[in-house]
């Protein structure tokens, strides 16, 4: 791996979270003079009380970005406080940190999404893969149309249907939430079990709608490859058929599909932060929905960085995965 | 890049006009009378499938908002205006929601508003988008890069975290309008890829050069010889970014950032999960909108099929 192609990478990653910080500081400050007291007072109002602590935090905030300052000394005191994750406080939540709150979250959405997105890429392309290949059995290609209409929908639409048939109708898996209720999380088999049965349906809905997208361009991947002159070669040399689909087709449609796998990243979890809303899943969605709910906006502000960084991290290791599967990319300018 | 032949699809008819490109079947479908046009057209639909498909899908639904609008009282789309709760009956076909709203009025009236969210900012996202790609395609160098590289940047950051700072630092609740002025801030991210990457490739083709060096002015080109054949690509991506644009306002209504007094489908959605409705069993009161949203995500995605079909012959299916 070229180094100047790690750098360049890199510099993307540095550039998604500066932008990230950028938008977040500047936004709120474009509608209003003092946007942090503005979004206290609504909690105050929507509270109906007001919240404890909101005085202390308003001093607090004052003294870092308090109107006396020029608004570049501001943005330098903001930009340095996200590289240390501070968010400040919750407002609904006073004195917890919003970066505690984050943290909980955190590790539920980062499992439902890795392994939905795992699952469903390798299905997909496989089941594109089979698509696109004479060989396979007829009956296949009935697989398709459903995959492809389902993909269409959004996942949490799916994930309303699959509440109502499998969770209320049919009662076989849980309704509601990441793990039953009246549980402290530990990490006996029984916890385990009881986590994968509430994970089931949201990881259901992400993955039925996913498959059809990956099917329908590996599909297309494959069908280019085998007018391909390496595949005929492959074929004339006498081949065989799985080891030329496997080893030959596979492996050069799987490329742009990787690419396409860092580009949709974003939107999965856009998606998936829905499914959560649906789900009352205790990830990062739940949370987030909570925080809007409240107008808790320290925490909304800090969620939105940090999904955003964690996508931008994801993105930048498929990009240093993506070399070892196809090294002509590291050569190539522009 | 193989010279790909213009179809004979309904927004192809403009092509006839370029000279010296590379006609074949489109010169006599041109040529001929509207009536053998009509025949072509049809025959080409019967082999492409899914835009028939999925526009008839679109009009059974345009059908409905239409004629269902003089069955109901507008007005009752509103809360507090019917008996809360009530299962559907000949009264109130699709029952009412908790709050007492005529389920069947909020369909009628919120579907409209949610597709128009959709139409604004996929318009001004198409539009934005072409006029970027236009730019990058036209200058080249530098220029490009930029608007390349902001672009692909851009689109690994999920969408909808940028959309929610926006949404929530709009003072005062949204209305339908400013939503969809919400919608806009990123829909041009993909049209810009999309229609970038054909116009690189348009401008290679043999016809264009032929009008570079018969002198051709360079808003000439773009507007007599370019934008013809970039028609189908350009309505190819007006639908899908009016689905993703449909797609991100309900995600945004269903988190609460929506305008509270529309009753757009996905403010339904949000007082569906409010009032845990499906636990409760109230059944008909998600049904529409889940049913009206998986028409017009479905529909405008086998549209979107059909036309790619078009415009780019080579997705044809010979398997």
């Amino acid at each position: 791996m070229r180094p100047d192609y790690v750098l360049k990478r890199f510099a993307i990653f540095l550039f998604i979270i500066w932008a990230a910080a950028t938008l977040n500081f500047l936004i709120p400050r474009m509608g209003s003079k003092s946007p942090i007291e503005d979004k206290l007072m609504t909690q105050a109002a929507t509270g109906g009380y007001l919240q404890q602590g909101v005085a202390e935090m308003v001093r607090e905030y004052e003294a870092k970005f308090g109107l006396d300052r020029p608004l570049w000394q501001q943005y330098l005191t903001y930009l340095g406080d996200v590289l240390r994750f501070d968010f400040n406080y919750s407002i609904a939540n006073y004195p917890r940190r919003v970066i505690d709150i984050l943290l909980e979250g955190l590790p539920w959405t980062m499992g439902l999404l890795t392994m939905t997105t795992l699952i469903s890429f390798v299905f997909g392309n496989l089941l594109g893969a089979f698509l696109g290949w004479p060989r396979s059995p007829r009956w296949i290609h009935f697989l398709m149309p459903p995959l492809l209409a389902l993909h269409a929908l959004p996942f949490f639409l799916l994930g309303l249907v699959l509440v109502y048939v499998f969770a209320f109708t049919l009662q076989v898996l849980p309704l509601y939430g990441g793990y039953s209720t009246g549980v402290i999380p530990n990490w006996s088999l029984e916890f385990i079990l009881d986590v994968v049965r509430h994970a089931m349906l949201p990881a259901l809905s992400i993955v039925l709608v996913s498959i059809g997208g990956w099917a329908l361009g590996m599909r297309a991947m494959l069908v280019t490859t085998q007018g391909e002159d390496y595949t005929t070669f492959a074929d004339a040399k006498g081949l065989r058929p799985k080891t030329i689909f496997f080893h030959y087709s596979i492996r050069n449609a799987m490329l742009p599909q990787v690419t396409a796998l860092a580009l949709v990243l974003g939107q999965i979890l856009s998606g998936a932060v829905l499914v959560e809303v649906i789900f009352g899943y205790p990830g990062i969605g739940t949370v987030l929905f909570q925080a809007i709910r409240g107008s808790d906006f320290f925490l909304v502000q800090g969620i939105v960085f940090v999904v955003i960084i964690s996508i931008g991290i994801a993105t930048f290791v498929l990009d240093l995965v993506y070399p070892l599967l196809d090294p002509r990319i590291t050569y190539q300018r522009g | 890049m193989s010279i790909v032949t213009p179809t004979p699809g309904p927004s192809n008819a403009g092509a006839s006009a370029l000279p010296l490109s590379p006609v074949v079947d489109i010169a006599s479908a041109a040529q001929s009378t509207a009536g053998e046009r009509i025949v072509a057209v049809s025959r080409y639909m019967r082999r492409n499938l899914s835009l028939p498909v999925g526009l008839s899908m679109l009009l059974v639904l345009a059908i409905f908002l239409i004629v269902g609008r003089f069955f109901v009282d507008l007005e009752e789309s509103r809360a507090v205006s019917v008996r809360p709760l009530q299962p559907p009956s000949a009264e109130l076909p699709f029952g009412s929601d908790r709050q007492g709203r005529n389920l069947f009025a909020v369909s009628v009236v919120g579907t409209p508003m949610t597709l128009q969210i959709g139409l604004t900012a996929g318009l001004i996202g198409v539009g934005f988008g072409a006029t970027l790609a236009f730019i990058a395609a036209y200058y080249r160098g530098k220029v490009d890069t930029i608007i390349k590289g902001l672009v692909d940047t851009g689109l690994t950051i999920p969408g909808l975290m940028i959309l929610i700072t926006v949404a929530m630092n709009v003072r005062g609740g949204l209305n339908v309008t400013q939503m969809a002025l919400v919608v806009a801030c990123l829909a041009w991210l993909y049209p810009t890829r999309t229609i970038r990457a054909q116009l690189l490739t348009l401008r290679e083709r043999g016809f264009i050069q032929i009008a570079q060096m018969s002198g051709m002015s360079g808003p000439e080109i773009i507007v007599k010889e370019m934008l013809p054949n970039l028609l189908p690509y350009l309505v190819a991506a007006l639908v899908t970014s009016t689905s993703a644009a449909i797609l991100a306002s309900i995600g945004l209504e269903v988190l609460g950032l929506g305008p509270f007094e529309a009753p757009t489908i996905g403010m339904t959605l949000y007082w569906v999960n409010y009032n845990a409705a499906i636990i409760n069993g109230w059944w008909w009161w998600w049904v529409p909108p889940i049913v009206v949203i998986g028409t017009v995500f479905i529909g405008l995605f086998l549209v979107a099929i059909g036309l790619d079909e078009v415009a780019n012959p080579r997705l044809r299916r010979t398997v």
